[in-house]
């Protein structure tokens, strides 16, 4: 067995995904009845909910996963939508349809159109704003999101962003204009993987990338979130890449919260095939599995999925959904906007999303924060 | 009665408004357990907006209305909210939180004494949100706090009064009254703390996600009134093992 009791002195490292896969593919159905006994879970005990054997025993870890979320969450369940700024991308990932060498129309909102933009989304009811763009910082970087935080955040609860890494000191100067979160995906820990598919571009640093979490914290963000994008290298190994990243960062950053997406991979612009196949029985079993790992977690499930799934994952561990998304800069005002960055799968209104959710018992959340929590500057 | 901050209350059943499943089960949960008292994360709600989900179904006339500080994580912070929530028309009643650690939301107590002692310099009725802490609650009853609000157990975690030894002395020194908050699953803990002598007790979790949080309420309500009851009529002592096993010492040595 490796060790896996990896460092909290030293900066985060990835794992070698040959060494935790002795921690899943080892496991029997005899060692999750024990973990699912437990209140507490180490990174081995998260292997093993994560194992093949695991999947079989599907049904009680999600009311292990439903229990735990309900405790900590109640029976709400977070509303947020992604504005796309900008579909400008310096970097070549070969999934990705913002890619550098795809012939997709491209475009940069302007301030004023971006504006529109949000304050269309805010008559829509939202008021959990995620602000999403390509790498390209000459067109769109800290300035401008500067600028844009300040014109909106007024009017918004909190607004996020989903954009490339930045130092720490960009992201103390964005919390200060009123940024309270910032996503960043590593899309997978495995270094073979992330070589491959991050060839050119500022991306093909990885260990920059692996750090930019770390430095969102220490600027003083509220929240930063992970994720690995499935279907690119062993799902259960991302998870287990994912809970050690996450137990790391509560050791270092205990201020701040913490959320994880699961993005698998869609139809984009390249037409990239997926190298890994994971099936929604798969996507469930990580929710489960981090949830029972890290009761506080949030977790989000983003219209990548298709309305059934995400309803009838409702309760189990998700805690936050998007809504009436649009993946192009510009497609709220008009939407047949073209140059999305990925095919969505659910395309209900917030409307029809809230309408399910307390459909099955649940209260559909659009204001769970509070610009007035941020000193303006 | 149950006064707090020269007002009395006959419920002495706090009622969190958070983690249910509409605002329509919540009010009618509220309604079932007879409180008085109903306290609202400031960060959940739009006090600015006649349509808020929450606040458009909470009658001001019948619940007093204490918004807390959930997510602030220092005094800057906490009393920023107090502030906005007063000018929104929140009136001076707050249930103070201040809780750096999103994980625990265990409260800072250094920055829950500094929030208190500035909010009620500025006529605020504090009700601090703090571990069992009885030193801590001595502090800020004398900074003017109007309740203190000691933790059975962390929030969401339905434990139970696991720091039953602290709140006991923290009861035993209090001035004002000692309302027990978070931690409290069932209504055996609820009459648990009760029955020790606290003033109050708070509750939310324990109904929203219950299978039937109205009906439970009501169980919160009667659990309430039972535990208070006995430690009004007196409770006998109890011992862990009887009386004739109990060992005894050889005094031969007396005169």
């Amino acid at each position: 067995m490796p060790d896996i009791e990896f460092n909290k002195q030293t900066d985060f490292t990835a794992p070698d995904f040959r060494e935790t896969a002795g921690l899943v593919y080892g496991s029997d159905v005899v060692q999750v009845e024990n973990v699912l006994q437990k209140d507490r879970l180490s990174i081995r005990d998260l292997g093993v909910l994560l194992s093949p054997a695991a999947a079989q025993r599907l049904p009680a870890m999600a009311a292990r996963a439903a229990e735990l979320t309900a405790l900590r969450f109640g029976r709400a369940i977070q509303l947020y939508t992604p504005l796309y700024l900008s579909s400008f991308c310096t970097n070549n990932c070969r999934y990705c349809g913002f890619a550098v060498g795809n012939q997709i129309e491209r475009r940069v909102l302007s301030l004023d159109e971006a504006e529109r933009e949000a304050l269309l989304l805010a008559e829509r009811g939202f008021s959990h704003l995620l602000l999403v763009a390509g790498e390209a910082p000459a067109r769109m970087g800290v300035d401008y999101l500067e600028v844009l935080t300040g014109r909106l955040r007024g009017r918004f609860a909190s607004i996020s962003i989903e954009i490339q890494p930045l130092s720490e000191e960009d992201y103390r100067r964005l919390f200060r204009a009123g940024i309270t979160s910032v996503a960043v995906y590593q899309e997978t820990y495995d270094r073979d993987t992330y070589q491959k598919v991050h060839q050119a571009g500022p991306k093909a640093d990885m260990t920059y990338r692996l750090a930019t979490p770390a430095r969102a914290a220490g600027a003083g963000m509220r929240e930063v979130g992970l994720g690995a994008l499935l279907g690119l290298a062993d799902w259960r190994l991302e998870g287990i890449a994912l809970g050690m990243h996450l137990a790391w960062l509560r050791t270092h950053y205990w201020q701040t919260a913490l959320t994880v997406s699961f993005p698998r991979l869609r139809p984009a612009a390249g037409n990239f095939e997926p190298m890994v196949r994971v099936g929604e029985d798969d996507l469930a079993q990580l929710l489960f599995a981090l949830r029972i790992f890290d009761h506080d977690v949030g977790l989000l499930l983003s219209t990548r999925e298709e309305a059934r799934f995400r309803n009838g994952m409702l309760g189990l561990a998700p805690t936050r959904y998007s809504a009436g998304s649009c993946t192009a800069p510009g497609g709220y005002s008009n939407p047949d906007q073209q140059g999305e960055q990925f095919a969505i799968d659910d395309q209900r209104t917030i409307e029809e999303v809230s309408r399910d959710i307390r459909a099955r018992g649940f209260d559909p959340v659009r204001k769970d924060w509070d610009a007035v929590f941020q000193e303006v500057v | 009665m149950l006064t707090i901050a020269g007002r009395t209350f006959k419920s002495r059943l706090l009622v969190g408004t958070g983690k249910f499943s509409s605002a329509r089960v919540m009010k009618e949960a509220l309604e079932a357990s007879g409180s008085e008292m109903v306290t609202v994360a400031l960060r959940r709600v739009d006090l600015d907006d006649p349509g808020d989900d929450i606040m458009s179904v909470l009658d001001r006339e019948r619940y007093l209305f204490l918004p807390n500080t959930s997510g602030a994580r220092d005094s800057a912070e906490a009393v920023r909210l107090a502030r906005m929530a007063r000018a929104s028309g929140g009136g001076d009643w707050l249930k103070l939180e201040v809780t750096p650690d999103p994980r625990t939301l265990l409260p800072d107590p250094v920055e829950t004494l500094r929030a208190t002692e500035i909010l009620v310099g500025e006529g605020f009725k504090v009700l601090p949100y703090i571990n069992a802490d009885p030193i801590l609650a001595l502090k800020l009853q004398d900074a003017g706090a109007a309740a203190v609000m000691p933790l059975g157990s962390p929030i969401g975690t339905n434990q139970g009064l696991l720091t039953r030894f602290q709140v006991e002395i923290i009861i035993e020194q209090a001035r004002v009254p000692v309302i027990v908050d978070a931690g409290l699953g069932a209504p055996s803990h609820v009459a648990e703390a009760m029955e020790i002598g606290a003033d109050a007790v708070l509750v939310n979790t324990a109904l929203a996600v219950a299978a039937d949080p109205v009906m439970m309420a009501k169980a919160f309500a009667m659990a309430v009134v039972a535990g208070r009851t006995a430690f009004e009529a007196g409770l006998a002592g109890s011992r862990s093992r009887p009386e004739a096993s109990s060992p005894e010492m050889g005094l031969d040595f007396l005169n």
